[in-house]
């Protein structure tokens, strides 16, 4: 084992000078209760262990065209990402409790909160949560708790993925959760207004939401609102770069996967859930907040804040049970949007709004391929309606070397031609039109 | 002054004084507030609330700890003092007069009986300490 | 240092967007769009490598000090993890690929990770089968008990209540209580342990079960932790390992063997993926034979002719508590890690982390006090009380220490304990390193009672000195808007 640095000779002088033999380390546990040898195999070096792991990525093929998306996207990465975060004076660091000794940290984190309120338009955020689907239920339960209500509407337009989260941390709490079916691609108003009342805490929408669809969803802020209730969205934040805002729509809690910012696919995680608010729910915000001040000097300088909100502190009366989050991907987003910058998010976000627009036209003019949702705005994805069977259209697609979507019957019932798919700003003119050249010759 | 005589005490350090009539002026001991530090935030109840006796009724808050304020007699919020969130140094300056929290008027007078007096509190409190 | 915010200049770039290559531009309806641009700064490349350089070098980390951080197993992680991670065929592979038809067979190597991961897990552990979902710790406690309440639920029980010991983690009581239960702390006895006969007496039909780790969070081991388990069953109730202190005991207990039946590890600690600044983290979650059924889907299974596959039929199941297979890249690094080590380097890793402990415990007695000073397992709690006498606080300790070039313990926890310092030193530190910070130990116990104001005006050394927590709570700032 190489990573122990004392020496058998080193071992056997300690032991002697604190008066122990090697046995009596653990000597405390009763013999019964130690195990025996492990059925595990001897330990590897390092050119094993690399040689061993590089045989299993190899069975992973990476090298289809990909437009597979549902919230978690295959977009540009800057090298200089991976260049700062891999500063081991930030990834060998843990949450900084001692604040001399984290300001690095403390000031990323703040930056990031100052990034995340600036796109979207809000007040104040955390420094993370693990994923979009547990900041959603976290939002959630944050209203309820706010609002002291216990009544949640969340129209089937967000992502299905966090719906079923959604509804597996809710099973033993006592929250009465009311779906509305989507109108033509879009939150369901009618519905959604039908179900409002003094009960409800919290309307749960998304946008662009899970069927890549646009929508301005002011309207039903205020009807939240006029009934008490918080209106909670779940979001894109590199669509933010050209999209109407949460806050500009009255949202009162904002969440979303931070996954777009600069963060590799990495077959589902680590990944970064965020979350904002407004400055008069903070209190109610779960996770670690990092707020500036002064040191002893007059020195600017960041803490963690308002701890009495957390487990450590407040236990069983925590607004969360939250502790370690995804700072290192927080610390990626920052830098990603550092380097981006005010222009480049607005840009990269065109840039995929374009490409998927011209995907659109292509595909749609394949015979019998129509677009489900009609004359409604798409930011990057779109669902499409297949003459036949959208499962088994992919799978012979695959063999051709395209992941061209994600199947929606797995999902919603009736959809069973209907094909999700997402352009990033990685696709080129000439990937799409190989897709829709294969696509048309499958069907 | 860390213990008022005319008071009446709480083990987690609540007073309570007689108003007038059937109402109770409640607050936080000298001695509490000296455990806690600065205080950075404060949560009290509206007037018109009714609580039980030993029900919480507020949230004290330093930067590393945070405490419920319960009811030393059962009744309901008839004023609350909101000079105290606002700026609860006073609380350290004066905590048995000016920093006062909440007024209740009693469903049961004779609870204050009950609790202990000052010099119970101050065994009380060496105690703890 | 300035914000990256006040570093921007109007029309600086720092990345070259890529010239689009279709022939539309789609001109969104505006009502869609935002009204102003997201005031991100505008910044080069180098302005901001530089910014996040500068950034970093204003931290303390494994790699730059000694950082014995009392339950946060701060050990060194190896860098080839980092690089493995980073594998294409790894890095760059969609979640959903295998959900498509035909799609698993082209993620078989990540399959197989996650398969052979729990594999190896469930031999670590001595448990029936682990979840690799849960991305941290407390994630993995919320996890663990709501598959507690799910195999409750299936035996008709009703249960309210979840035992913690009053020395407990912060996680324990707030997990148990977010996933619906009321709590009850058991006390310690005199010996820092939990003391049986209260639990005993609180033991009835209603408790749902028993959150424990073991050794606990002073770093003793409990002896008599079978018995406990045992009592907790004796009402139908489960017991819960809290893996937070596995490393003490890592390739010679398995909490399995103990009595335990649902556990969760914490893959940044035990296994040595990075602390990444609090995250990511990975806490996967094992569980014995009767709560197989409630594990969460999807699960990977090999299948006869030896391929992998997702599995989503779980009737009982408790649901769906991630987006996909959990913190992929993060367990990963566990893994490779693990096939380092072997079973004999486990074995190495719990008995090197209880001699390191055990020195700095015996080097510090004469200094400071402490009140459970037996043998004690990877960790060890003094008390700064008789450096109190002369106004010194834990607090100022703490501060010493760093400027003596050392990451200060854990402050203040187990709550249990006036004045707690919680030393954790790990297997990877050699005896120059203890002796180096057992030296500046003393020194501060010297300086405690010769110049405590030097201590009270540490850290000097720092980029800041002392910050004024009361300010940063009552005049909150905690975003720069634009």
């Amino acid at each position: 084992m190489p990573f122990i640095s004392n020496t058998d000779a080193q071992r056997a002088e300690m032991l002697a000078e604190i008066g122990l033999k090697n046995e009596d380390l653990f000597g405390d546990v009763p013999a019964e209760l130690l195990c025996g040898d492990l059925n595990l195999p001897a330990g590897m070096g390092e050119q094993e262990v690399r040689n061993r792991l590089a045989e299993i990525a190899g069975k992973n093929y990476i090298h289809l065209t990909s437009f597979l998306g549902g919230g978690f996207y295959d977009h540009f990465i800057p090298s200089a990402v991976y260049a700062t975060i891999s500063r081991s004076e930030f990834y060998t660091a843990y949450t900084p409790y001692q604040p001399e000794t984290s300001q690095g940290t403390l000031q990323a984190i703040y930056e990031f909160q100052s990034m995340i309120c600036r796109l979207t338009d809000m007040e104040a955020s955390n420094a993370s949560m693990y994923d979009g689907g547990t900041a959603l239920y976290e939002a959630m339960t944050m209203a309820l708790r706010a609002t002291r209500r216990n009544k949640v509407i969340i129209d089937d337009s967000v992502n299905p993925i966090y719906r079923v989260m959604l509804h597996s941390y809710s099973r033993n709490l006592k929250i009465d959760m009311v779906e509305t079916k989507n109108h033509e691609g879009l939150a369901n108003r009618d519905a959604i207004l039908k179900e409002l009342d003094n009960e409800t805490g919290a309307v749960i929408l998304q946008n662009p939401n899970f069927f890549g669809c646009i929508d301005d969803v002011t309207d039903i802020a205020e009807a939240a609102h006029a009934k008490g209730a918080l209106l909670i969205v779940s979001c894109y934040p590199l669509a933010l770069g050209i999209l109407k805002t949460p806050g500009e729509m009255g949202a009162d809690i904002v969440t979303g996967e931070g996954q777009s910012l600069g963060l590799p696919m990495s077959f589902g995680g680590p990944y970064l859930g965020f979350m904002a608010t407004r400055k008069k729910y903070v209190r109610n915000l779960p996770g670690r907040i990092v707020g500036e001040t002064t040191d002893v000097n007059g020195d600017r300088g960041y803490v963690l804040t308002l701890q009495t909100r957390e487990q450590h502190i407040r236990r069983d009366k925590a607004t969360s049970n939250i502790c370690s989050n995804e700072a290192l991907c927080a610390l990626a987003a920052t830098v990603y949007m550092s380097l981006l910058g005010k222009q480049g998010l607005k840009e990269t976000a065109q840039l995929c709004a374009d490409k998927a627009s011209y995907a659109y036209q292509r595909l749609t003019a394949i015979p019998g391929v129509e677009p489900h949702f009609h004359a409604k705005w798409v930011f990057n994805e779109m669902v499409l309606d297949l003459p036949r069977d959208a499962a088994d259209v992919i799978g012979k697609l695959i063999e051709k070397g395209y992941a061209a979507g994600f199947p929606l019957s797995r999902y919603y019932e009736g959809m069973d031609n209907s094909i999700l798919v997402a352009v990033t700003e990685k696709r080129t003119k000439q990937q799409i039109g190989m897709l829709a050249e294969e696509l048309e010759a499958i069907l | 002054m860390l213990i008022d005589a005319d008071a009446r005490y709480l083990e987690s350090h609540e007073w309570v004084k007689k108003a007038d009539g059937n109402t109770f002026t409640v607050g936080l001991s000298a001695y509490a507030i000296e455990q806690l530090g600065d205080i950075v935030y404060m949560e009290l109840p509206e007037a018109g609330a009714e609580f039980a006796k030993g029900d919480a009724f507020g949230v004290i808050e330093s930067v590393k700890s945070a405490a419920d304020m319960y009811m030393p007699i059962g009744g309901k919020i008839v004023d609350v003092n909101t000079a105290v969130p606002d700026g609860p140094d006073m609380l350290k300056a004066d905590a048995y007069n000016a920093g006062w929290l909440i007024k209740i008027e009693a469903t049961d007078a004779s609870q204050f009986e009950t609790l202990m007096d000052e010099a119970a509190y101050r065994t009380f409190i060496e105690t703890e300490a | 240092m300035k914000l990256v915010f006040e570093k921007s200049v109007a029309g600086r770039r720092g990345l070259t967007i890529a010239k689009s290559d279709v022939p539309t531009s789609i001109n969104l309806d505006a009502s869609l769009l935002r009204q102003t641009d997201a005031e991100l700064p505008e910044l080069s490349e180098l302005d901001v490598v530089r910014h996040f350089t500068e950034l970093s070098e204003k931290n303390f980390g494994v790699d730059t000090n000694f950082y014995p951080l009392g339950s946060c197993t701060m050990k060194y992680n190896p860098k080839v993890c980092e690089r493995i991670a980073a594998y294409p065929g790894f890095a760059h592979l969609h979640p959903l690929l295998p959900q498509l038809r035909g799609g698993g067979m082209l993620t078989q190597g990540a399959l197989e990770v996650i398969y052979d991961m729990d594999m190896v897990l469930r031999e670590i552990c001595g448990m029936s089968a682990f979840t690799m979902q849960p991305m941290a710790g407390a994630h993995g406690e919320l996890t663990g008990i709501m598959m507690m309440a799910a195999y409750h639920q299936d035996r008709g029980n009703h249960k309210t209540t979840v035992l913690v010991p009053d020395s407990a983690h912060g996680t324990n009581p707030a997990s148990a209580s977010i996933a619906g239960y009321g709590i009850k702390a058991v006390p310690s006895d005199e010996n820092g342990l939990m003391c049986i006969d209260a639990l005993k007496e609180m033991l009835n039909d209603e408790v749902a079960g028993i959150m424990l780790t073991c050794p606990n969070t002073l770093g003793l081991f409990n002896p008599h932790v079978r018995e406990i388990c045992d009592l907790v069953h004796s009402v139908d109730g489960l017991a819960y390992y809290d893996g937070a202190n596995l490393n003490a005991i890592v390739g010679r207990v398995r909490p399995g063997d103990l009595g335990f039946d649902i556990v969760h590890l914490n893959l940044h600690k035990t296994f040595a993926t990075p602390h990444g600044g609090g995250g990511p983290g990975s806490g996967p979650v094992g569980v014995v034979d009767k709560l197989v059924d409630y594990l969460p889907v999807s699960t990977v299974v090999k299948r006869s002719d030896g391929t992998f596959a997702l599995d989503y039929d779980k009737p009982k199941t408790i649901g769906y508590i991630a987006p996909f297979y959990g913190n992929f890249g993060v367990f990963l690094r566990a893994y490779v890690y693990i096939l380092m080590a072997g079973k004999e380097g486990l074995e190495r890793i719990s008995e090197n982390a209880v001699l390191n402990a055990n020195y700095i415990k015996e080097k510090l007695k004469p200094y400071y006090d402490i009140e459970h000073g037996q043998l004690c397992k990877h960790e060890c709690v003094f008390s700064a009380t008789r450096q109190v006498e002369n106004g010194v606080h834990a607090l100022d300790v703490a501060k010493g220490l760093i400027d003596a070039g050392y990451h200060p313990p854990t402050m203040y926890f187990p709550l249990i304990v006036k004045e707690a310092l919680m030393i954790e030193p790990t297997e990877c530190e050699s005896k120059e390193t203890l002796d180096g910070f057992i030296n500046a130990m003393i020194e501060i116990a010297k300086k405690a009672e010769t110049e405590p104001e030097t201590l009270k005006a540490a850290p000097i050394s720092a980029p800041v000195g002392r910050l004024d927590e009361t300010k940063a709570a009552r005049e909150l700032n905690i975003a720069s808007l634009a």
